[in-house]
């Protein structure tokens, strides 16, 4: 394989990671406290819409960006209240969310449909972007920046800081986190806000990269996706970076058996397009094949916590 | 005076029943009233969705027609949903169900008799449950989440469908469009009532209705179910197979997706085009809680959320309000529904004075 082949592939995969990358880290974040949230879909759906027509609208990039935040972080506080302070399943609470979103952004979308949303362009000076090399650092959008210093920052804010262990401590043990003074609810509330802004930029990034338009459904499961990476990713933010460029590359081959054809003409582009949720599968059953036994997943993960009256 | 949340000794068999009708009358309010904030005509839209087509007759027979498949799928999810076993893939089921069934439909399609549609049946049964025998297979050999995997199968059942409209399946006299063939008399539902649109499958799921009913009531099948969701722990001291019932809710549920996806597609759709999913895989999930996970509840339930349908096709022309408005009214339900469950745990009772000036060291006021 040619320089010429593995720069574009690359310059592709990375943002079309990046979006699962987000999604799946304020996922994590509100999996360690404790909380399973099934409405990423729907909620990246909303971050997306809200995206497209406040930049239709104002055409400002960080007020998009924060509105869409916004927005996925409210939709996600409905989640909480009915998981958190009425003890609701949070599975079925999760779907509920995911269908909400859908019709949500379903119809508050149509005025914006199709219409050309402007790039989020990168940062840097356009000689840096201009040379072939130095694009594969220096060429891609602030969203994929963002995500990548977010690795850190979460990976940090979990294993050294104060708030980041009791979060983890909510998530592992909720009855001795409640005993010994915290507000297990306090923090889930917290950590489910957080991972709700995540999906909606997470959402922002079909409109201001990827696509860039809104049209309905935009997200196509990647909202599931992003769930089963953080199971793929133990609940590690470095593995959910890894994780993310393996589905972002399996994403790509789709691009590309679709634009090219050549010796990807041995599949259907079906087939092709199914790939990533195929991977899922198969990235889901190796994982459960190397476990054995004890899993690696947050004590209290998917428990309502009931504080004793 | 104050008021305060206290558990329940028992879950109240009254809010049980009780809740899923309230959440629809306030998601009727509280619809009416966001959509009016939003800009539409919101509460225009509440009496085209749920009234409009109760008061006209003519449209009792399309409630018939989008019901059918939503309470077949539903009655399956729901045994699934009571043993705790998470399939929200019906759609795919659905689609491979029509697939299988379709299939046997090309392969008859010069001839005639009276078995080629029950073996189109047959076969998409059989589709639904093979589909539905990944997860089962995953989560019991490799305990993979049934949640992902069934609705990862979802999208890759419709590349499939995709792939054979558009490849293999195409019509040639089609003049290039991606559809199958259009199925032959013997290979399509008949008219239960003739004159109408309602097909034989408004009373098959009337029958599978009753089925289930029966089974999950009476019979050994059906108390298993219910133990192993209900009490994993005495279940499994039952001598109750946590796997067996895993593959149980899943081919049920896989099932009857299939049998509706077959219904579907030699009923009112007559051939398959990519159109064919409508995400009644997915609207089931709501209406098998909307129906207390209870067959003859998912009846109601079923009629309900085909009112939404119906209704809101009827709101397009008649107000304008886009179609997706649907999907918010049937999201608003089930959240109501799910926020209603709190008060079948909980009652709200009124605090005794006393224990506001005398802090008792037994008692605490905290809302739970």
């Amino acid at each position: 394989m040619s320089v010429d082949l593995i720069i574009p592939i690359i310059m592709t995969l990375i943002p079309a990671a990046t979006p699962i990358l987000l999604a799946a880290q304020g996922e994590l974040v509100a999996e360690k406290s404790g909380v399973l949230n099934l409405g990423i879909e729907g909620m990246m759906l909303t971050g997306a819409v809200i995206t497209a027509a406040v930049m239709l609208i104002t055409g400002n990039v960080w007020l998009a960006i924060l509105c869409a935040a916004l927005a996925a972080s409210t939709a996600a506080l409905i989640f909480g209240f009915l998981t958190l302070s009425l003890s609701a399943n949070q599975v079925a609470t999760g779907l509920a969310l995911t269908i909400l979103g859908t019709g949500f952004s379903a119809l508050f979308g149509q005025p914006f449909t199709g219409k050309a949303v402007p790039l989020f362009k990168s940062p840097f000076p356009a000689e840096l972007a201009a040379d072939p090399f130095w694009r594969l650092f220096f060429g891609y959008s602030p969203l994929v920046y963002f995500s990548l210093a977010m690795v850190v920052l979460i990976w940090w804010f979990l294993q050294r800081t104060r708030p980041g262990l009791i979060l983890r401590a909510v998530g592992e043990s909720d009855i001795s986190a409640h005993s010994i003074g915290y507000s297990v609810i306090g923090v889930r509330y917290l950590a489910v806000a957080f991972g709700g802004a995540m999906a909606g930029i997470a959402g922002a990034c079909y409109p201001l990269m990827l696509t860039p338009q809104w049209v309905e459904r935009l997200t196509s499961g990647r909202g599931w996706i992003a769930l089963a990476l953080v199971v793929f990713a133990a609940w590690r933010p470095f593995r959910l970076l890894a994780g993310a460029y393996f589905f972002g590359l399996v994403m790509t081959l789709e691009v590309y058996a679709k634009a090219s054809g050549g010796g990807f003409r041995i599949l259907p582009s079906e087939a092709w397009a199914a790939l990533p949720y195929l991977a899922t599968i198969l990235v889901l059953v190796l994982i459960s094949m190397r476990r054995s036994g004890s899993t690696s997943a947050p004590a209290c993960l998917g428990k309502p916590f009931i504080p004793a009256t | 005076m104050r008021l305060k949340f206290e558990k329940r000794p028992e879950a109240s068999t009254a809010m049980l029943y009780l809740t899923p009708v309230a959440a629809v009358l306030i998601t009727m309010a509280l619809g009416g009233v966001v959509f009016s904030l939003i800009g539409f005509d919101g509460f225009g839209a509440v009496r085209e969705i749920f009234i409009s087509p109760l008061v006209n007759a003519y449209k009792w027979q399309d409630l018939a027609v989008k019901a059918a498949p939503l309470v077949i799928i539903a009655v399956g999810l729901s045994i699934g949903y009571r043993a705790n076993v998470w399939n929200i893939g019906a759609e795919g089921q659905y689609i491979v169900g029509a697939l299988a069934g379709t299939g046997v439909a090309l392969l008859t399609h010069q001839m005639s008799g009276f078995w080629i549609l029950p073996a189109m049946m047959l076969a998409g049964v059989l589709g639904g449950m093979a589909w539905a025998s990944i997860p089962a297979f995953l989560r019991t050999r490799l305990q993979v989440n049934e949640i992902l995997t069934t609705l990862m199968l979802t999208y890759v059942a419709v590349y499939i469908l995709n792939y054979l409209v558009f490849g293999p399946w195409k019509s040639p006299t089609s003049f290039g469009q991606p559809q199958t063939v259009l199925f032959s008399p013997s290979q399509s539902l008949p008219y239960l009532i003739a004159g109408t649109v309602v097909r034989w499958n408004a009373l098959i799921a009337v029958v599978v209705v009753l089925v289930a009913w029966f089974v999950m009531t009476r019979s050994v099948f059906g108390f298993q179910i219910r133990v192993v969701g209900s009490a994993p722990q005495a279940a499994r001291h039952g001598g109750f197979s946590a796997d067996r019932t895993v593959w149980l809710a899943l081919l049920a549920g896989g099932g009857l997706a299939g049998f509706a996806g077959i219904l579907e597609a030699a009923g009112p759709f007559g051939h398959l085009i990519p159109q064919f999913p409508t995400n009644y895989g997915f609207t089931a999930i709501i209406v098998a809680f909307l129906g207390r996970l209870h067959p003859v509840g998912i009846l109601i339930a079923g009629l309900v959320l085909a009112l939404t349908f119906v209704g809101g096709e009827m709101a397009q022309t008649t107000i304008a309000l886009p179609f997706p408005a649907v999907g918010v009214f049937q999201a608003m339900m089930l959240f109501l529904l799910l926020a209603g469950d709190f008060f079948v745990r909980y009652r709200l009772v009124r605090v005794k004075p006393k224990s506001e000036t005398a802090p008792a060291a037994e008692t605490s006021t905290e809302a739970a």
